[in-house]
């Protein structure tokens, strides 16, 4: 009998699950809501898609409870593209999260988007097959959800505004996090960890490599390539895109324009090309304009 | 000291860099035909091929990528990078090098769900085993007899290799082994004398 040369499949490893984030890096995910919009995204050259039943710039405007979206319509988004469909769930339902497992999603978003289920605890991911992202908006919120088990970071920005103020903000917060642990003297990190509420372990590591031990990608407010770009040059590996795209005048252009804008960060020339009459963006919202109960991203704990 | 070309459009094009940079390689990110003029071998990461296969086309890479290769410019592509260098994909529209004599389908080993990893034998590199990881990976279902098989798993080519081309489904790039990478820089070295 011949012996085969090769062992057999080991599944849900974490190599596996921080390996499909790695893939995503320099790309763009864009929110869709149905089989047209998520073929208008692959077409444009997203790296994937997150199924949702409502934009979060709608989500606010029609408030309610939020959920995780009706699986038929994430299965017909699952039909009709090749890239990878992601799905969110409300922080803390495991329910949800188990649900969007079965259907086999590519990654699952414990997303502040969504009305929490649980005030006081998150999903515990690392019994799950499928990868995690949530969302943060300083690096021990980051190190917690990294510590249950996300395999992927993303700061939350302020979804559903189409403003960056926020997501600049929160990746500012994160990069400032990472910067300041790499030069205290290990004594401090001890305290450090129980300042940032954030397991031990990752605080030296961080310290050692000065990177999060997962992608780190960007979310909550992207209107425009040089939105897209910003995050980029501010130390974002990717950038999720909601209501910037659907929400404005031309869709496929400023998909398309979004991804190269990823792509070609650095460059301001080819920028200006990319940002060329794209239509208008979606139109937004200043801070100002929200009230404290308004904020998304206050949301996780 | 030959300089690799690493292909940054999209993808893990970074833990790419850095396994070539720990062997002693320099490397350049390839974003456009200028880049690509500056370098004697390029790597095509792993990442959304379609992505990567629409930018290649818009910003003019295809033809001038197709040239070099043509010329004998060695090129390693993993996972998208080989579905990119395949001569055919079943969903044929997609943008693509199509320099390497094989058929692939994408996303054929199932969804992230389905992704693994799992020990292969690489003779080229060595007795010890290698650990390949396979991420919502392309299968390899046709291969033309010029193309050698350097290794496979449950019967299909995982790597191969024709000439100057080296092609993997699975991501040596996500493991601290660096045999494969090393094999390809022999492959730069012996094409340089």
């Amino acid at each position: 009998m011949k012996e085969n040369s090769w062992s057999s499949r080991q599944t849900s490893t974490w190599r596996n699950k921080v390996g499909l984030a790695e893939m995503l890096k320099g790309g763009v995910i864009m929110d869709v809501t149905n089989a047209d919009q998520a073929k208008i995204a692959e077409d444009a050259g997203a790296a994937a898609v997150m199924a949702l039943e409502r934009v979060p710039a709608d989500i606010r405007a029609q408030g309610g409870v939020a959920r995780m979206s009706d699986p038929s319509k994430i299965i017909e988004i699952q039909k009709c593209v090749s890239i990878p469909v992601m799905a969110k769930c409300r922080i803390g339902h495991f329910v949800e999260a188990q649900i969007l497992e079965a259907l086999k999603v590519d990654f699952i978003d414990e997303s502040e988007v969504l009305t929490p289920a649980d005030d006081r605890f998150h999903v515990e991911k690392h019994g799950f097959s499928v990868p995690f992202v949530c969302g943060c908006r300083n690096l021990g919120e980051a190190l917690r959800r990294i510590g249950e088990g996300a395999a992927m970071i993303r700061t939350k920005g302020e979804a559903g505004t189409g403003n960056i103020i926020e997501a600049v903000r929160h990746m500012r917060s994160v990069m400032d996090g990472i910067r300041r642990l790499t030069v205290l003297p290990p004594e401090e990190l001890m305290s450090e960890a129980k300042e940032l509420g954030a397991p031990y372990d990752l605080i030296v590591e961080i310290a050692q490599t000065g990177k999060l031990p997962v992608p780190n990608f960007s979310a909550g407010g992207v209107a425009t390539p040089a939105d897209a770009a910003l995050m980029m040059q501010l130390g974002a590996e990717s950038v999720f895109v909601g209501s910037g795209i659907f929400k404005s005048d031309n869709p496929q252009k400023r998909a398309k324009a979004i991804v190269e804008a990823v792509t070609y960060f650095k460059d301001a020339a080819k920028l200006a090309e990319i940002s060329k009459d794209l239509g208008t963006p979606m139109t937004g919202i200043s801070m100002e304009e929200l009230e404290e109960k308004d904020l998304l991203a206050t949301r996780g704990w | 000291m030959p300089m690799i070309g690493v292909l940054a459009l999209q993808g893990d094009y970074e833990k790419h860099a850095l396994m070539l940079e720990l062997l002693g390689a320099g490397t350049l990110q390839v974003r456009e035909p200028a880049d690509l003029a500056r370098v004697d071998a390029l790597v095509i990461p792993g990442g959304e091929s379609t992505t990567i296969g629409k930018l290649m086309a818009a910003y003019e890479l295809l033809e001038p990528m197709r040239n070099r290769i043509a010329g004998g410019m060695p090129v390693f592509g993993t996972c998208a990078g080989l579905i990119l260098l395949a001569a055919q994909t079943k969903e044929n529209h997609q943008h693509r090098l199509g320099v390497l004599d094989i058929s692939v389908q994408r996303n054929a080993y199932g969804r992230q769900v389905d992704s693994f990893e799992a020990d292969i034998h690489i003779p080229a590199i060595g007795e010890k085993p290698f650990r390949a990881v396979f991420i919502r990976a392309p299968m390899v279902t046709e291969m033309r007899d010029s193309v050698i098989t350097l290794a496979e798993f449950e019967n299909k080519p995982v790597l191969m290799q024709k000439e100057n081309i080296l092609a993997g489904s699975f991501h040596p790039e996500l493991t601290e082994d660096t045999r494969v990478h090393a094999y390809f820089l022999k492959m730069v070295a012996e094409r340089g004398r």
